[in-house]
């Protein structure tokens, strides 16, 4: 089972929902960082569920992601899931 | 006040004070112009993909253009390259037209665009991901990129317009049609309207539907393969591009205190029941071996044998539908035959539509009675982004007093009568023109422009 | 001759909805209270996170489209021709007889011909494997399936229409813009009468997924038939629809001189963007309460004159809050005195067909008097606390009803029709 780490997020973030030139992902700040703040909006959640969904082979509740605020939330929830499907 | 908006009195002048252009023939207004005046082609073989199989290889296609320089980083995935196209130019025309949306009235701003086949090539690859691995890895953005509506949709977004946004199909007619829209928002009270096209359907998919036609060139040499009215032409080459303009009421163009391009004076559209009802161009085809299926069925590349809705039965020595809604457009505009300058025409590349359009210009305006060009033997046709780039031509035109030609023609075709200015751009300080438009199917539009006083390109 | 300015009226309607084919058959359906959602058979739905639809029973030969007819156009296209015949017929004018240049065309298309082209896709990509599609597989009609354009061309064809034809595709609110685009070219003078409608036939794979993949439909595979619930508490998303209405539109003086009968005029219409997101809705309703003011505005009518709102009602979470909040923000006290109804509930959410099988519906009702209702609302929702018509029909004197849209892309558009022995402002 690969690990999920805070740079999975940014990866996928990248690779989905695209980078703004304003936004800095790479910041020290990031993991604290609203997804708003970000620049990521309702659907840029939608499209980091579904690739992590996939290439993590867990299934993420609708909704549950999207009540997260920030990368570092999102990375806690994902940890979370991930030790439940270990066991 | 009518149902939809319409007040008592006459019609506002709608003027366009920015132009925004991604074409074949360059980024910007600027370099297009350029290239239109030095008769710099921009055909050359289909790099976007491998077209070695396929019976049509040249196409025009965009240089230079990179998403991530053009368009705002986010919006890169969750977009196809014809939105791309649509949200650098707009950002371009409003820059060029001095307009800043955020200290207008939201609601007075609109974007209409016209669409023909939607995000090609994002929609390519989303289908490949459903049918190669599955629904889950169809995209949570081909919701948004695929449709239609896309590009109107992301430019009021990214640019706060509030007003009646709304998007017309008109196959290549279509980009007229959006501007011929821009002017019934500024007589309901809409200030500003962003309008015109763009399309980008060179993908493999996207060539592939477009070869049923039957009307594209499978010429390889980029110089031959495009040649509207005449001797040679063997149909036409597809491009990827359009504009964007900035349409204005002129009351708003002079409280805001910038110059314009020139005025939208008049519009028409109709439908011609009989078109791609004839017979086409001749089968040419030999070098990609015979198109024939595997179940017996033959796709009709360039033999004119496509399936069309059948016309209805009406005698056969009928009106022009092209020449009525000409007449009609001069009459919206206040014009006579006369008094138009200079006829950018639709060129098909089609020798029996090429004759049809000739045909028409001649009962209009007489034998050779206005001088007519095409600059998009340049840039191919480029589906909802070809009118919206020709009117922008016409404008550029008017706004330089030059009167441009249509490079690369050698002989015209017989039956012919028209003035086609070749060879060199003409100096004739053109006051007027006229656009026009044919869609698949029948669409058919017209629209005239006057010139501004906008003439910074005048030498 | 006539004065002041020229108005429009629908004479004719065509309907081909889920559960009804044909103007009677589509009432019967919205009166009764039906439900014509299901789960879907028109592809295996397994493995879709929504596997619920409002699918129409269609027999293109039993509907009279030619062998060639049924070849040439997609399945959206078969329905356009049906239900502009219908409405022909319906409203008894001599098509041949007028002058062509006179006639014109505006279909609302959210996604155009897309069955066609992913059924062709599949097999030119052999089942997705080749980029390169392979060109030899190609019906002679792909084009017409890539561009939408196609649509209007058939109805044109039908029709024998010469004058302005035009395909609107402002996603789900293509089917209202196209009608408010054909009454525009009648008041303006480019056209006398118009065939205008919309129709969608988006019951394919690729579009059940990408509305998977953002969770707009809804999941409750288990009970089909109460699957669309708009304003319900327990509402989870839209159920995808298709179909297609088609309507004659005249020019009110011309239709007189005829002895037409008139099913109601279009007294106002108007189009807002909220220019916020492509999919996502604030919840204060700004730019649909907009859009319903100047539409208002344009039929000289206050609040107090709209008798019934046919809602867009979709069955979203964000869509029913939106909209509950932007017609109280636009009519005030009216907006809690007026029956609401969304006939989503019964005939799913056909995109961009949508607005004008609502827009038949509103005629319909005019002419009955009768409000159909809202299928399937049981559970309260304290966030949508208008008088929603829950699950039965209701007899309603009306003389002007309101129907909205909003869709993808942020468009919000509102029309008011009225019963035709009112002009604009008079009184009941």
């Amino acid at each position: 089972m690969p690990e999920f780490t805070l740079d999975d997020v940014r990866r996928i973030l990248r690779a989905s929902g695209g980078v703004d030139e304003q936004t800095d992902l790479d910041g020290e700040h990031f993991a604290d960082t609203a997804f708003a703040d970000l620049g990521y909006d309702s659907l840029a959640l939608l499209e980091l569920v579904n690739r992590i969904e996939r290439e993590y082979g867990i299934q993420i509740p609708d909704g549950d992601l999207a009540h997260t605020q920030t990368p570092g939330e999102a990375l806690a929830y994902v940890r979370a899931r991930l030790t439940e499907a270990r066991v | 006040m009518s149902a939809s908006g319409i007040r008592p009195g006459r019609r506002g002048r709608s003027v366009v004070t920015g132009l925004g252009v991604v074409a074949p023939t360059g980024i910007g207004a600027a370099r297009h112009w350029e290239s239109v005046l030095s008769g710099k082609s921009g055909l050359g073989r289909i790099t976007r993909f491998d077209p070695t199989g396929y019976p049509v290889r040249v196409a025009g296609e965009v240089p230079g253009f990179h998403a991530r320089e053009q368009v705002p980083g986010r919006l890169v995935p969750q977009t196809d390259r014809f939105t791309h196209f649509a949200l650098a130019a707009a950002q371009d025309a409003l820059a060029d037209a001095a307009a800043d949306p955020a200290t207008l009235p939201e609601y007075e701003m609109a974007v209409v665009t016209a669409s023909s086949s939607g995000g090609t090539e994002f929609g390519q690859h989303e289908m490949e991901n459903l049918y190669q691995k599955g629904s889950s890895w169809v995209g949570a953005y081909q919701s948004i990129a695929w449709f239609y509506a896309a590009t109107t949709g992301q430019v009021s977004i990214r640019h706060g317009m509030r007003g009646p946004c709304g998007v017309i199909c008109g196959e290549q007619a279509g980009g007229l049609d959006a501007l011929g829209q821009s002017r019934r928002l500024l007589d309901t009270g809409s200030r500003l309207v962003l309008s015109g096209g763009t399309d980008a359907s060179l993908c493999p998919y996207g060539l592939v539907a477009q070869l049923s036609t039957g009307r594209l060139s499978t010429e390889d040499d980029p110089a031959r393969a495009y040649l509207p009215f005449d001797a040679a032409a063997s149909g036409f080459v597809p491009g990827e591009g359009g504009a964007m303009l900035v349409v204005e009421s002129a009351e708003a163009a002079h409280a805001r205190g910038v110059p314009a391009y020139g005025e939208l004076l008049g519009y028409a559209a109709g439908f011609d029941p009989t078109a791609d009802a004839t017979p086409k161009l001749p089968a040419t085809d030999t070098a990609a071996g015979p198109a024939t299926a595997h179940d017996g069925t033959r796709l009709p590349v360039a033999d004119g044998t496509a399936a069309q809705p059948p016309a209805p039965n009406r005698p056969t020595a009928r009106r022009s539908v092209l020449v009525s809604v000409i007449r009609r457009a001069l009459a919206d505009a206040g014009l006579a035959p006369g008094e138009v300058d200079m006829v950018f025409a639709d060129a098909s590349g089609t020798p029996a539509d090429d004759l049809a359009e000739a045909r028409a210009l001649t009962e209009v305006f007489g034998p050779g009675g206005v001088p007519v060009t095409a600059p998009k033997t340049l840039t191919g046709r480029l589906y909802a982004g070809g009118a919206a780039l020709d009117v922008a031509t016409a404008l550029l035109a008017l706004s330089a007093g030059v009167v441009p030609h249509t490079a690369g023609l050698g002989r015209p075709a017989p039956g012919c009568e028209i003035d086609l200015v070749l060879d060199r751009p003409r100096q004739t300080d053109p006051r007027t023109a006229l656009v026009l438009a044919r869609g698949h199917g029948g669409f058919t539009s017209a629209l005239v422009v006057g010139a501004g006083d906008r003439d910074a390109l005048r030498r | 001759m006539t004065s002041g300015p020229r108005r429009a009226v629908i004479t004719g309607v065509g309907a081909v909805a889920p559960g009804g084919i044909g103007r009677d058959a589509y009432w019967d359906l919205l009166t009764a209270g039906r439900t014509a959602t299901r789960r879907i058979s028109l592809f295996d739905p397994a493995g879709f996170r929504s596997q619920v639809a409002a699918e129409c029973d269609f027999d293109p030969l039993a509907a009279g489209l030619t062998p060639q007819e049924i070849r040439r156009m997609d399945r959206a296209g078969q329905f356009a021709v049906v239900a502009a015949r219908e409405a022909v017929a319906d409203s008894g004018i001599d098509l041949p007889g007028a002058d062509p240049e006179r006639v014109g065309v505006s279909i609302g298309s959210a996604v155009g011909c897309t069955m066609g082209l992913e059924e062709e896709y599949a097999v030119l990509s052999d089942g997705g494997r080749d980029w390169l599609v392979d060109h030899s597989y190609g019906v002679p009609h792909l084009y017409g399936y890539m561009v939408p354009s196609t649509l209007a061309v058939e109805v044109a064809r039908q029709a024998g229409a010469e004058g302005p034809v035009a395909l609107i595709s402002t996603g789900c609110t293509s089917g209202l813009d196209a009608i408010g685009h054909g009454v525009q070219l009648i008041e303006e003078g480019s056209a006398d009468i118009v065939l205008a409608g919309a129709t969608d036939a988006p019951l394919s794979p690729i579009t059940s997924a990408c509305f998977d993949a953002i969770k707009a439909t809804t999941a409750h595979n288990d009970d089909p038939e109460h699957a669309s619930r708009p304003f319900d508490g327990r509402r989870d998303g839209f159920v995808l629809g298709e179909g297609s209405a088609v309507m004659v539109i005249e020019e009110l003086e011309s239709a007189r001189r005829r002895g037409a009968t008139v099913y109601a005029e279009i007294l106002g219409f108007a189009g807002r963007s909220n220019a916020f997101h492509m999919t996502g809705l604030k919840p204060d309703g700004r730019e649909m309460a907009e859009a319903v003011r100047v539409a208002l505005d344009r039929a000289r009518l206050d609040p107090d004159g709209i008798d019934y709102i046919n809602a867009h009602g979709s069955g979203t979470k964000q869509n029913d809050r939106h909209e509950t909040a932007a017609f109280k923000r636009s009519l005030g006290q009216r907006a809690h005195e007026v029956p609401v109804s969304s006939i989503k509930s019964m005939i799913g959410h056909s995109l961009g067909a949508i607005g004008s099988l609502e827009i038949a519906a509103c005629a319909l009702a005019l002419r009955h008097q009768v409000v159909p209702p809202t299928a399937n609302l049981s559970t309260p929702d304290p966030e949508c606390d208008l008088d929603y018509v829950p699950v039965t029909a209701r007899e309603h004197r009306m003389d002007r009803v309101l129907s909205v849209g909003s869709g993808f892309g942020g468009f919000q558009t509102a029309m008011v029709l009225g019963r035709p022995a009112l002009a604009h402002g008079e009184a009941a």
